[in-house]
């Protein structure tokens, strides 16, 4: 019985051919097969958001996804927001606000907070924007108009991506920095 | 010579962030090796009892597996420390223990074969119940061995019970806290190598001089044939202290696979059974005060639990003694020995969980002498030390106390419970004090050597867990060199380096950096000395060990802070949010103020999370933790964190080390529950004594109180 399958990803901005195992998650296949541990493994179940990736654009938890079933993929990781060396303006932002302490969680929270900002400038709603009562911080009910997010929803958007080490109140600073720009 | 600016007191960026924004740098399961293997664990699945068959027959069978280990081919160790004592026995003494490993060629095939290994047992009856141990059977508890030398696990002065008969105002209530697990974001994780004649272990750890030590114990090895390596680790919070079954396993692993490095990750399930947690606790405060408020007896109990392979105890009751004046006071503490994994160290172990009981208790007795909880406070502030009648190096909390009421806007504040709310949001405000030691850990040394270059390297076996002791411990280097920090460059986490006490109790700062001031002032003394100032052309270099306190028995040192919190709790559904948190602290000079600050933020963010959030589950039939895992084991996300403001007083405390810090990393999570607690009494009128204040606890007809205690 072979359970090994060869597929492509692109990661990066870099093509790679593997082999995977039927099995292998698309965080294992970064991790353990292409040596890009970029993206960090906190529960393997889609619970903690250390493993967020871009793939095809989108955040998703790559523990969730099997590789086989992403062949030819582009996946973006946290190392790939900061190509040539060249840190993104949330990475700096997270490192300016010290949004981060032991930094596991730092790679999956910042591919996320990039997305989530794209993700609230196409509209895109949360139960925040559909005015779920709030009773912290700023009030929500009023929706993301465009190129601005209350602190209560970057604090709902937010939500998939744990830290443990409880560095949200400086993420959220760090992340209406760069989307105040 | 200019002098340099003072590196200490500069809120400088980490000097890793560049490299964990990108999530380049490395966790020990990362460092890149060549042909790894892949270890799983195999978990009893009884809770008490004798393994009596084992059939590897169907896992070796699979393509790909390398070995199965049990205990009837694991190499035989040499501890006594029962927590080591991996595959040594056919014995089980807690549900999940590790009872075999599986090596294989890849993740997915040990994972699965791992699932293959049959073990059959003799199941004996098992007791997990804390909660059944505490009423009635004070017999079978027992008092735990002292945790800290110089704070005894029972205290006792004057006649507690003829003061409480006489007070005029009496507190007694039952507080519990549940069972707490860390959930560090990165599980334990292990890399693990023999290598022909000693082994190289990349691990997630708190001190590799600590692994060092037991890993060569156990292995019957010389100390200097085991390497730790621990670069980065994500997140520890004390669980990544003690060495555990994780390590022996991988260790145990990587000798039958000589030459080929052995990957071990815990998955998230099974760090809830191996790798320690914060003892569910039962207590009892009694207060007895005048009228006045002005204290008379204090008497403080507690009851947790340990394993029956290696005793842990929380020193629940160990911050009583430090706090108020009362000439009647005795605290006690006992453990049940229980079929349970042995709970561990937790963030701020002892003070995290007692002083929610006493600043709760407090919060009572205030209400019961119609007195503003600050002003209580104020009037049982004491003169010295209650217990050792020392004066204190520096106190501070009255300061604390009151400089948090005039930024949190605690004035004016109408006690009276519902008498503020907004819609149907009921809004109520709170406040409790915090205290933490100020630690010195044995056995640290550091290594200085200065090139003709002008460059100064230290090097010193501790590890940054994701406090910010790469940056903090180059910033006191630079200053107790008297050069700029460009000029420094700090090596830690290689236990090639001289030995450091592990990373915990905030005592990091203080052991670590006593002995790199020690170093560097025998360095600049040297130089001076023996070559006229000017560094000689093959260098210098300087090792020197953390010295004692000469002030330790002359004073006694704490930090203190003071928490507020502000929380609405829905009328109808009794939900319970909080807006805002606010701490002022004491805690001697901050070396980092953006770092110390991130920490104490994350101490109150804890708070939180231990005050509304976290429980683990126990399946008493099973004696299992059920949720355990990070979607249904809730600790505190984005969306449940509010406004967090962050302040410390200054304080120059010249005795309790060079640097004059007291450490940050426990006290912002201590006071922090009650805070929220007492909050959600002033805006509820409900009293919650039993953690988590869960929304079902805060309804009408359904609050469960504590029905046990000390
Ligand atoms: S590792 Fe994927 S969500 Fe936690
Ligand atoms: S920085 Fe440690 S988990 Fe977020």
């Amino acid at each position: 019985m072979s359970t090994e399958v060869e597929v492509t990803l692109r990661v990066d901005g870099t093509p790679h051919r593997l082999t995977v195992d039927v099995r292998t998650t698309l965080l294992d296949a970064l991790r353990e097969r292409l040596g890009n541990t970029s993206a960090k493994k906190g529960c393997d179940h889609g619970q903690c958001g250390a493993c967020t990736v871009l793939l095809n654009g989108r955040r998703v938890n790559s523990c969730l996804a099997l590789a086989v079933a992403h062949d030819g993929a582009e996946i973006v990781t946290a190392a790939g927001l900061a190509l040539d060396g060249e840190l993104h303006p949330m990475q700096r932002a997270f490192i300016r606000h010290d949004a981060f302490q032991c930094g596991y969680c730092t790679p999956g929270q910042i591919v996320s907070a990039v997305a989530m900002l794209a993700e609230a400038e196409a509209g895109w709603p949360s139960a925040v924007t559909m005015g779920e009562p709030a009773g912290v911080g700023s009030g929500g009910g009023d929706g993301p108009t465009v190129g601005t997010v209350t602190d209560d929803e970057v604090r709902e958007r937010m939500s998939g991506n744990l830290c443990r080490c409880a560095a949200y109140a400086n993420i959220v600073p760090a992340i209406q920095e760069v989307a105040r720009r | 010579m200019t002098t340099p600016v003072p590196a200490i007191g500069q809120p400088l960026d980490r000097f890793d962030g560049a490299e964990k924004v990108r999530g380049l740098a490395p966790y020990a399961f990362e460092h890149p090796v060549e042909h790894p293997v892949y270890l799983f664990a195999v978990q009893s699945t009884i809770a008490v009892g004798r393994i009596t068959a084992i059939d590897c027959s169907q896992a070796s069978a699979r393509p790909g597996v390398l070995a199965v280990l049990t205990h009837q081919n694991a190499p035989r160790l040499s501890t006594d420390n029962g927590e080591l004592r991996t595959l040594q026995s056919d014995e089980v003494t807690f549900r999940g223990q590790i009872v075999g490993g599986v090596i294989a060629e890849t993740s997915e095939i040990a994972r699965d074969a791992a699932g293959l290994v049959r073990m059959d047992y003799e199941e004996r009856p098992h007791n997990v119940d804390l909660r059944g141990e505490v009423p009635g059977h004070r017999e079978r508890l027992k008092v735990p061995d002292e945790v800290l030398p110089i704070f005894p696990m029972d205290t006792s002065e004057g006649d507690v019970d003829a003061a409480l008969a006489s007070a005029a105002v009496r507190v007694d209530s039952r507080y519990s806290t549940p069972w707490y697990t860390h959930n560090a974001l990165e599980p334990h994780t292990t890399i693990a190598c023999w290598t022909g004649d000693g082994f190289t272990l990349r691990l997630s750890t708190q001190g590799v001089t600590g692994i060092q030590a037991a890993v060569a114990g156990a292995f019957r090895l010389d100390p200097s044939r085991v390497r730790v390596i621990s670069p980065h680790v994500g997140g520890a919070f004390g669980s990544k202290v003690y060495p555990r079954a994780d390590v022996v396993l991988a260790a145990m692993a990587a000798r039958l696979v000589p030459g080929r490095p052995v990957k071990f990750a815990l998955t998230r399930q099974q760090t809830f059974s191996q790798t320690g947690y914060r003892p569910p606790t039962f207590q009892r405060v009694r207060l007895g005060a005048g009228s006045d408020g002005r204290l008379v007896a204090i008497e403080h109990n507690a009851i947790e639990q340990t394993s029956k392979i290696r005793q842990f105890a929380e020193h629940s009751t160990r911050a009583t003694p430090s706090m108020y004046a009362a000439p009647n006071r005795r605290t006690q503490q006992w453990v049940a020995e229980l079929d349970v994994p042995t709970p561990t160290i937790m963030r701020a172990p002892g003070e995290a969980s007692g002083m929610f009981a006493l600043e709760s208790a407090m919060d009572e007795l205030a209400i019961a002498c119609d007195l503003d909880p600050i002003e209580l406070r104020i009037r049982n502030e004491p003169q010295v030390h209650p217990h050792f009648q020392l004066p204190f190096s520096s106190r501070n909390l009255v300061a604390c106390l009151q400089e948090g009421a005039r930024r949190f806007g605690w004035e004016p504040r109408d006690p009276t419970p519902r008498a503020r709310r907004d819609g149907g949001w009921l809004i109520g405000t709170g406040v409790a004090a915090a205290t933490y030691p100020v630690l010195r850990l044995p056995g640290s040394k550091a290594t200085i050597r200065v090139g003709p270059d002008g460059r100064y390297l230290v090097l010193i076996a501790a590890v940054d867990i994701g406090t910010g002791t790469r940056t903090a411990l180059t910033q006191v280097a630079a200053d107790a060199l008297q050069v700029d920090i460009e000029q420094v460059d700090l090596r830690l986490g290689d236990s090639t380096y001289p030995p450091a006490a592990e990373e915990g109790a905030s005592a990091g700062i203080t052991s670590w950096g006593a002995a790199i001031h020690e170093a560097a002032d025998q360095l600049r003394q040297r130089l001076t000395t023996e070559h006229g100032g000017t560094v000689p052309a093959d260098g210098l270099e300087v090792t020197a060990d953390t010295p004692d306190n000469p002030y330790l028995k002359q004073y006694a040192m704490h930090s203190f802070g003071a928490q507020f919190a502000e929380v609405r709790v829905n009328e109808r559904t009794g939900e319970i949010r909080v807006p805002r948190q606010l701490g002022v602290f004491a805690c001697g000079r901050i070396v980092n103020p953006k770092t110390a600050r991130s920490q104490l933020l994350g101490g109150m963010t804890w708070g939180l999370s231990m005050a509304l959030h976290e429980q683990s589950v126990l399946d008493l039939r099973f004696g299992h933790v059920v949720n355990h895992d990070l979607a249904q084991y809730h600790i505190s996300s984005n969306a449940d964190v509010g406004a967090i403001e962050v302040h410390w007083i200054e304080e120059d405390d010249p005795y309790v080390n060079p640097m004059r810090t007291k450490g940050v990393g426990e006290i912002g999570i201590v006071g922090a529950a009650a805070a929220i607690a007492n909050a959600v009494y002033h805006a509820t009128g409900v009293r919650i004594r039993d953690l988590p204040i869960t929304l079902d606890k805060l309804l009408p007809g359904d609050r469960p109180g504590s029905e046990v205690g000390g």
